[in-house]
């Protein structure tokens, strides 16, 4: 490594100070302007830009006019419907979610691998066709509907169907981000535990649970976040009824049916406002879920 | 999906080896034979009764969530037999609105692919000012929904939009038209390729590219015949993902579509259309080739990520201080 970088120091960017040495050493391969300036380029193009043009959007309208666009009643009862159908589901996926992962880690049984692969069956299969199956199997003669809707239990077209389909949109995340952590779970702490006499439940709240909770966290924050963006799948099964079952995307695509362009602006620009700070705190998280995979267990 | 490369790696790079935590505490040598180690093996799982029900319930939650929502796609498909079933795919709009989806994903992929290689690159080669933030903003369309996303375009390239009237008198249609469906494809698949290689070659580090510079390769010559076998099955892995995503994509698609049957719509649009008409069998025929198109990449996916993770591994097993001599295990890559 020391000899590398002393060959490579002339042609390197910092050459003298002692710190730069590893600096030095990484600036040897080539590319760095040319690859930089392409990926700054294309996501100004791709991304800032086009982001950029909703604020600029939103500045046509006065204040008064924004605030009334994003707190007109409709808008509300769907900005309620959208959390909490996303907070349910992260929730319920957060608790499953923990469950696959642990059993996929710590138990073998037959069908084992099939069972991993599916687990990323929402990632891969578009969202419109999970939405018309969920309602297919969830309507009054579904497969499940016709079972449940005698016993009262009416899922398809109701909020409940919206919380249903976000379930399954969000599945992946808690698994695949505690799954690793659990593998990596050093089992000599847990040994030491029951040496020292503690239950398996204390050892499961006490060792088990501190070690995943940032990657739980992460995983929850990432179900929450995909949840309240949602729309292909959300809008079969939700029947879709103001003030009841409309999700907040619908209240966008439905101001820009009417050329209601700067409504349509204002609702999104509360949306994208709240996912920037979803990502940001999703950075926090997988940032202390990375401190605390590396700190000394 | 990605995100679980990087915990691991950091992990297993800083723990100690087990066997050698166990040794340090001098812990296997003072067992006496037989019953400390069963306490041990009993303290570290369930009873059999705890185990057998969490694995009941996990699989009781996975196929209703999974299964059953997979299995109802092709049931529907198949209800009034398999000549309806391929009546409805030989649809004149079927076949077009195949033909967009390929068109979409075959522009959004590569453009992706180039992206997804030149950012990784800038960011896992180089310590650079302002680098998280880079791939912060990298991660950006991950958290936009779809809707909004189709929705900035419009704003950019519609009738109304910064660029509209410009568009408009060189008769240049965006929105409403393939060029706005690509675009809204490609951003909403902007991140996955870049996503699944920084944390793989940050893992794989500098070193192999560094002696090949020193003796004498060019970054190109670099490039492919150090860095890109290497990453290769990462790179597989992230291109079938953002494949699968770019033809199933809904909501960024159907905002700027215009939903104009044999024209502006792709196969997920089109499964839309057939299903408010009530035709529930060509909806369920046409969703049926996307659910194919999932368990293919499910299958390509599976294959990838075992190659993947041996490759994260190898990175991972390296002594953080590699002496020179030894020869990169990573390098030797799967044939």
């Amino acid at each position: 490594m020391s000899s590398l970088s002393s060959v490579a120091s002339p042609a390197a960017v910092l050459p003298g100070s002692p710190a730069g040495g590893k600096r030095a050493a990484r600036r040897v391969l080539p590319g760095f302007h040319l690859t930089l300036g392409y990926t700054v380029l294309y996501l100004s193009l791709i991304v800032l830009i086009p982001i950029s043009a909703l604020f600029f959007k939103t500045f046509t309208l006065t204040l008064d006019q924004f605030w009334v666009a994003v707190t007109s009643p409709r808008v509300l009862a769907s900005y309620r419907l959208t959390f909490g159908a996303s907070l349910i589901a992260a929730l319920v996926n957060l608790v499953f979610g923990m469950l696959v992962a642990w059993v996929l880690v710590r138990y073998t049984f037959p069908g084992k691998k099939l069972v991993d692969a599916l687990v990323d069956l929402p990632f891969a299969l578009p969202t419109a066709v999970a939405g018309i199956s969920l309602t297919a199997l969830l309507a009054g003669n579904g497969w499940l509907g016709q079972y449940l809707e005698p016993m009262g239990i009416k899922l398809a077209f109701t909020p409940a169907g919206v919380v249903i389909a976000l379930i399954f949109v969000g599945l992946p995340f808690v698994v695949r981000t505690v799954q690793p952590v659990l593998e990596d779970a050093e089992k000599e702490l847990e040994e030491a535990a029951t040496s020292l006499g503690a239950t398996r439940l204390q050892i499961f709240t006490k060792v088990i649970l501190p070690h995943i909770m940032p990657a739980l966290l992460t995983g929850f924050a990432m179900a929450f976040a995909r949840a309240i963006g949602e729309y292909g799948s959300v809008i079969f099964i939700a029947g879709n009824m103001p003030m009841i079952s409309e999700i907040t995307p619908l209240i966008i695509i439905g101001k820009l049916e009417q050329y209601d362009y700067a409504g349509a602006t204002a609702v999104a620009v509360v949306m994208l406002v709240l996912s920037f700070i979803l990502l940001l705190v999703i950075n926090a998280l997988q940032a202390w879920q990375r401190r605390n995979a590396g700190a000394p267990a | 999906m990605s995100d679980k490369q990087a915990p691991t790696l950091v992990a297993s790079r800083t723990a100690l080896p087990p066997e050698g935590a166990a040794l340090a505490r001098g812990g296997p040598s003072r067992r006496t034979p037989a019953q400390p180690v069963r306490r041990v093996t009993a303290g570290t799982t369930e009873a059999p009764w705890v185990r057998y029900t969490l694995i009941a319930v996990a699989l009781l939650f996975v196929f209703l969530f999974l299964v059953l929502p997979l299995a109802a796609v092709f049931t529907e498909a198949l209800r009034k037999g398999f000549g309806a079933y391929l009546a409805a795919l030989q649809e004149p709009d079927a076949w077009s609105a195949i033909k967009l989806t390929l068109i979409a994903a075959a522009v959004a992929v590569p453009l992706n692919l180039v992206f997804g290689v030149a950012a990784a690159w800038a960011i896992a080669k180089y310590e650079f000012r302002g680098k998280s933030f880079l791939t912060t903003l990298v991660d950006l369309p991950f958290s936009v929904s779809p809707v909004v996303a189709g929705l900035i375009y419009v704003l950019l390239f519609g009738a109304q939009g910064w660029f509209g009237p410009w568009l408009q008198a060189h008769d240049i249609k965006i929105i409403f038209a393939v060029p706005g469906i690509v675009l809204a494809t490609v951003f909403v698949t902007f991140p996955f390729i870049a996503r699944e290689l920084i944390p793989l070659m940050q893992a794989q580090g500098n070193d192999e590219e560094q002696a090949a510079i020193v003796l004498g390769a060019t970054g190109w010559q670099t490039f492919w015949h150090v860095t890109l076998p290497n990453i290769k099955w990462g790179l597989i892995y992230g291109v079938i993902l953002c494949n699968a995503r770019a033809m199933g994509e809904f909501g960024a698609v159907s905002v700027v579509s215009g939903h104009i049957r044999g024209q502006t719509n792709t196969l997920p649009l089109h499964v839309e259309i057939l299903y408010n008409e009530y035709q529930s069998v060509a909806a369920f025929a046409v969703a049926s080739l996307l659910a194919i198109l999932a368990l293919v990449t499910l299958a390509i996916k599976s294959v990838a990520e075992w190659r993947h993770e041996a490759d994260m591994k190898a990175a991972a097993d390296l002594p953080p201080e590699r002496p020179s001599f030894v020869p990169s295990p990573a390098g030797s890559g799967p044939g």
